[in-house]
């Protein structure tokens, strides 16, 4: 058989197959089609809003603080979305897998695209609120917007890295899709996305450095940087502001590369038996 | 021999054996629970012995063997799904595999993009595809259809458009399982006449099939695998004669499991013998069984009544309690290909009563053997004793 390389001619046309198909049959006879993508966000984000800036009054008192957590709310729904899909789409191709041998890993990049692609629709609906609502939430463009797509990167190796290891557990072990799911929790209320970061560094004891641990998280680093990149270089803190300290500040950056080696290597010695295990 | 073709594929020394779990539940519990009590949780199963073979460029290849006897395992490992445990597959030049018809095949897609999606499964570009698009839809005749969604296709249509793919795929080396040939029998007759198409044009086939006409008809090298027999390769004449004995020997001794009834209880055997079936069935009376007769009747598996003989004034008139009754019948082989019941029946003479039927007192299959008579009134030949 001829060779392959990573994503050549031929893997790109399967990869561009797949998630041409997945992006057709996900709004299959709903009424507003795509516009679920950019609706979705946007009623979650007015939900979140008016319960922890309205009501519960979780804010760090920027005129900007709308924007970071509708951009916050996003970029996590990317996160969540993109490894739980991968995880569970080795499994829910095993029909294909069974059938035919091509790069695996190829299913779950695919399975990722998908929300990518959302990600990618999101980012332009807060670039356009934040244009519009100008007056009101002062977003803060200036050049950092370039390290922006960075940042992006990043955060979906991390979503890659952990799909493969995820869905390579999925095959053999279906709790994983339980235990993910409250690992998500975790994380989620772990990081600050819907309380700023300031919230923590209120806490009597150990508020300071909590804060610090929060940061060290791959996650809420992208997410910090993505706000600080985006939308507002001066109120939002990022990890580096937070631990002032080059090491430290390179732990989140060095735990997405081990992240991206563990799962691609667990991933390519498993993926051979796929087929037979399943 | 010695021949400057070069090898399309090489297996060579393949030993393939599976884990088959003993407990359904895939979890992490179940395996935590194994672990401590230092069970397993799996059966090997060896499926594949040390098997080795080569296909030369332009051969029609023919895989036969019984169900259960590694043929598909053996064709998944060709198509690089499954690894071997041990030895190696080498293929040279592009192999396309159809394990299955309409692989990722979506209902809601149109004729046209599932072609390219297929297509891109099996590994093609999208110039690829494009370059074969008309001949695809050309052998499927499914011109008008193809920008219809699938799910509006007909079944016979969907296998018709992946079976067009599977053929018309441009690979140098192609894998088929023949149980795929399928459709109308016009359609099936156009999927015979592209195999011998194929032959002709010396292109690089591997077919895999229980038929042996198949086999005799397009392929010039065969291999037979089974578990007890060694692996033969060879002439397709020879793997098609063996293969036949195999299965033959397989079917003597089938005794039905409802073998007991108020009156009587049956034991009967069929054996191939030289001049055609011996059917050899003894009744032993549980009863007095005052004139009765016996009825022997043979059903094809469709139901259909192809043999009826009764013994009328031939035995006794009364069998008396425990009393033993051999029958031997040797009827000659002019049966049709297929599945064949028979049935064994103890009636009074006038017919007013049944005093037993036994539905499947033996079966018997015939393979690829004998004609079928043309004339729907045939009497085989037949001999009869009793004792």
């Amino acid at each position: 058989m001829v060779k392959s390389g990573l994503l050549d001619k031929k893997n790109r046309v399967l990869l561009y197959e797949l998630v041409k198909t997945d992006f057709k049959l996900r709004y299959q006879g709903s009424f507003l089609g795509v516009l679920w993508s950019v609706l979705k966000p946007l009623l979650l984000f007015a939900v979140m809003y008016m319960v922890f800036v309205k009501f519960l009054k979780f804010t760090d008192g920027t005129s900007q603080y709308p924007l970071v957590l509708l951009l916050g709310i996003s970029l996590w729904s990317f996160f969540t979305e993109a490894t739980s899909v991968g995880m569970g789409s080795i499994v829910g191709r095993g029909d294909i897998l069974r059938k035919i041998n091509f790069p695996k890993y190829i299913i779950i990049l695919s399975a990722m695209m998908s929300s990518l692609i959302s990600l990618v629709i999101n980012l332009i609906v807060v670039i356009i609120f934040a244009s519009v609502t100008m007056h009101t939430t002062h977003a803060n463009f200036t050049n950092l917007i370039f390290i922006v797509p960075l940042n992006i990167i990043q955060l979906f190796f991390l979503a890659f890295g952990l799909a493969l290891f995820l869905s390579t557990l999925y095959v053999k072990f279906r709790d994983i899709g339980h235990i993910w799911e409250v690992v998500l929790q975790i994380l989620f209320y772990s990081m600050p996305i819907i309380y700023p970061l300031a919230l923590v560094a209120k806490i009597h004891i150990f508020g300071m450095e909590a804060q610090k641990i929060i940061m060290l998280n791959p996650v809420a680093q992208t997410i910090q940087d993505v706000r600080h990149n985006l939308i507002s270089p001066t109120t939002v803190p990022t990890t580096w502001s937070t631990v002032n300290n080059i090491w430290l500040a390179a732990i989140p950056i060095l735990l997405t590369v081990l992240i991206v080696i563990v799962g691609a290597v667990y991933f390519s010695r498993n993926s051979k038996k796929f087929a037979e295990i399943m | 021999m010695a021949s400057d073709k070069k090898i399309a594929l090489e297996v060579r020394n393949v030993n393939k054996s599976f884990r088959l779990p003993t407990e359904q539940a895939s979890g992490i519990k179940q395996a935590f629970i194994n672990r401590v009590r230092g069970v397993k949780g799996y059966t090997e199963q060896h499926v594949l012995k040390n098997i080795s073979f080569k296909v030369e460029e332009g051969d029609f290849f023919g895989i036969v063997g019984r169900n259960g006897s590694g043929k598909s395992t053996l064709l998944k490992l060709i198509s690089q799904i499954y690894v071997p445990d041990s030895g190696k597959i080498i293929v040279n030049g592009k192999l396309v595999p159809f394990i299955e018809l309409g692989v990722g095949f979506n209902p809601e897609l149109t004729g046209r993009e599932n072609i390219y999606l297929n297509g891109a499964l099996l590994g093609f570009s999208h110039e690829e595809v494009s370059a074969m698009y008309d001949e695809i839809v050309e052998f499927a005749e499914l011109e008008e259809f193809m920008d219809q969604k699938l799910k509006n296709y007909s079944s016979g249509m969907q296998v018709r458009l992946a079976f067009s793919i599977a053929i018309k795929a441009e690979g140098s080396i192609l894998v088929l399982d023949e149980v795929l040939a399928v459709g109308d029998e016009a359609f099936q007759r156009k999927c015979f006449q592209y195999f011998a198409h194929l032959k002709r044009e010396k292109k690089t086939v591997i077919l895999v099939t229980h038929s042996m006409d198949s086999v005799q008809q397009f392929c010039n090298k065969a291999i037979l695998v089974d578990k007890k027999h060694k692996l033969e390769i060879g002439d397709p004449v020879d793997i098609a004669k063996i293969y036949r004995e195999l299965n033959n020997n397989q079917t003597e001794k089938i005794v039905s499991e409802d073998n007991k009834s108020d009156y009587a209880e049956i034991t009967a055997t069929s054996k191939k013998t030289d001049k055609g079936i011996k059917f050899e069935i003894s009744l032993k009376a549980m009863k007095e069984i005052s004139d009765p007769v016996i009825t022997f009747l043979i059903n094809r598996d469709n139901g259909e009544i192809v043999y009826r003989w009764t013994s009328d004034e031939k035995i006794p008139h009364k069998i008396d309690l425990k009393t033993i009754s051999n029958l031997v019948i040797e009827i000659e082989n002019i049966f049709p290909n297929g599945i064949f019941d028979v049935q064994v029946g103890i009636k009074s003479r006038d017919r007013s009563k049944e005093y037993a039927i036994f539905n499947k007192a033996t079966s018997f299959e015939i393979v690829n053997k004998g004609t079928y008579p043309s004339d729907i009134y045939w009497k085989p030949q037949e001999k009869f004793e009793y004792k």
